[in-house]
């Protein structure tokens, strides 16, 4: 994964943007449920809710001034993976069928999901499940975790800069998977130090266990 | 190895997710009970360090790269508790920010990764940790062969959730996963060898050990609950296959009727209709036979690379 492909959420002022978190993910779940609980059996009626699916999924996509490229983009990044499990389904009676059957069923939850992640920060996300009553403790695993997920990533960036810096060349694959290796022991130290100060930080704003840091 | 919806069915899907929501719960309260305060934030930072270093590329071979998953690494830094909440964080933004993984999988990704991953990853690093006469020379190889065998266990429990959904059938599931995570396990078990080394070295204090982080050990109805949780999962994905593989499906497919249909339109057009693959029936044994010779290699493997990687202590 590219760090440039990293940035999901894609801020816009739309009405699919402006729509409270709460019915979005509702709604995405909702369909996701619906795609997913369809058996394979129902050929007419099943293909029937797919297209409706795919419909709906167009035109939310088409409201929310979203660049169509840029959504096909994330989908075609992530299709690769779908297409070569659903090629392993070929090996069996009808496979043909369970093969169409399992692609458009995962690419319609993906799109669902790719469309939800463009137009909802992660923040957001995660304020809905506190009302949902999610256990404090995760939500203060997420919210760290979304907070400091870049700055991890540009830390390990820096210390591979350095490293290359001090090496001229690359003697074996070897040495690359220590230095590597070393890089990722590194970035662990630093993580657990970095998690040091943030509980003495949290601590200072009057930080107490049960509830999640202000986010 | 993060199932996308629409691979799996929905009763699947929902008994994967209860079951790890049981494995989550358990392992949340436990963290309450036992995790000190000053660690709580160290589970955040955790679970970015995890996908941070999921990014960092190892190069294999032929311009292939692999990289890690961190199971087994990340239940020997904290524990097994903290690693599934650190996993499972990883796989919520994994899902809803870069769609990677579905939501109703969720469950899925959690039990193959958090569950058979990290907990059953964490029992075998403990008793071979201890077998071998602990220290950090008995925790690398213990931690290295740990990583492969829950590696391809989880990869073996993917191919059965697949399987039980009827989306690929388990003669080829089971070799294709298996026989691929055979592989990517070596690679995963010596990244975890490696960066335990470098961490164990430079800062023994680190590794996990309740006695020295001042922390309570996780209690024993807390690791009963985990060994429930997940030998409900692995008899309900996998037994399907153990006694009636491999002609399982055969015999569905004659029950169901597809077996006299099989001049259906579709199934002409299809290139392996009558399992014409040679060997796909005897894939599955074979695959077993080299994942239980593997994991006898496996274990002497990871013993001499710690005593490579390690040469005094």
């Amino acid at each position: 994964m590219h760090a440039g492909l990293l940035e999901s959420y894609q801020p816009r002022r739309s009405p699919v943007h402006r729509l409270a978190t709460q019915t979005k993910l509702v709604a995405a779940l909702a369909l996701i449920f619906c795609v997913v609980s369809i058996p394979k059996g129902w050929d007419r009626m099943g293909w029937t809710v797919f297209d409706g699916t795919a419909l709906l999924l167009v035109m939310t996509a088409a409201r929310s001034r979203l660049s169509a490229a840029f959504l096909l983009r994330r989908l075609l990044l992530l299709e690769p993976f779908v297409l070569g499990v659903a090629a392993l389904s070929f090996w069996q009676p009808h496979g043909w069928t369970v093969f169409w059957h399992a692609v458009a069923r995962s690419t319609l939850c993906l799109a669902t999901l790719v469309l939800l992640a463009a137009t909802t920060p992660f923040s957001e996300i995660v304020r809905v499940l506190r009302t949902w009553r999610v256990p404090a403790l995760l939500l203060t695993t997420l919210t760290l975790m979304d907070r400091y997920l870049f700055v991890l990533i540009e830390e390990t960036g820096r210390m591979q800069r350095a490293r290359a810096s001090r090496t001229f060349v690359v003697r074996s694959r070897w040495a690359v998977w220590r230095t590597l290796a070393e890089t990722l022991g590194e970035l662990f130290v630093r993580s657990t130090e970095r998690a040091g100060r943030i509980y003495a930080a949290m601590c200072a704003r009057g930080w107490e266990t049960s509830e999640p840091p202000v986010g | 190895m993060h199932i996308p919806d629409g691979f799996l069915d929905l009763k699947t899907s929902v008994a994967a997710d209860v079951l790890s929501a049981g494995a989550l719960a358990l392992a949340l309260r436990d963290a309450r009970r036992t995790l000190s305060p000053r660690r709580v934030p160290l589970l955040g930072l955790a679970a970015a360090f995890v996908f941070a270093g999921q990014m960092l590329n190892f190069p294999v071979a032929g311009g292939t790269s692999g990289h890690l998953v961190g199971s087994v690494l990340t239940a020997a830094l904290l524990g097994p508790g903290a690693a599934v909440i650190a996993l499972t964080a990883v796989l919520v933004v994994q899902c809803f920010v870069f769609a990677d993984g579905g939501v109703l999988a969720l469950g899925a990704n959690v039990f193959n990764m958090g569950v058979v991953g990290a907990l059953v990853g964490y029992a075998l690093y403990r008793t071979v940790h201890r077998q071998l006469g602990g220290g950090l020379r008995g925790a690398v190889a213990a931690a290295a062969f740990a990583s492969w065998v829950s590696t391809v266990l989880a990869a073996v429990c993917c191919a059965g959730m697949l399987a039980v959904s009827g989306t690929v059938p388990w003669q080829v599931a089971f070799p294709a996963m298996a026989g691929v995570h055979m592989l990517i396990g070596v690679g995963e078990a010596l990244i975890t060898a490696l960066v335990l080394v470098s961490v164990g070295q430079a800062h023994p204090e680190l590794l996990h050990a309740p006695a020295r982080t001042g922390e309570e050990r996780t209690g024993y109805r807390t690791l009963m609950g985990y060994g429930l949780i997940a030998a409900a999962g692995l008899a309900l994905f996998l037994s399907p296959f153990a006694s009636k593989s491999p002609d399982g499906l055969d015999r569905v497919a004659e029950t169901r009727g597809f077996a006299t249909s099989a001049q259906h339109f579709w199934a002409v057009h299809t290139p392996f209709a009558e399992y014409v693959m040679p060997g796909v029936r005897s894939a599955s044994l074979a695959t077993a036979l080299a994942g239980l010779f593997g994991t006898v290699v496996v274990f002497f493997l990871a013993r001499w690379a710690s005593r490579l990687l390690l040469p005094t202590e």
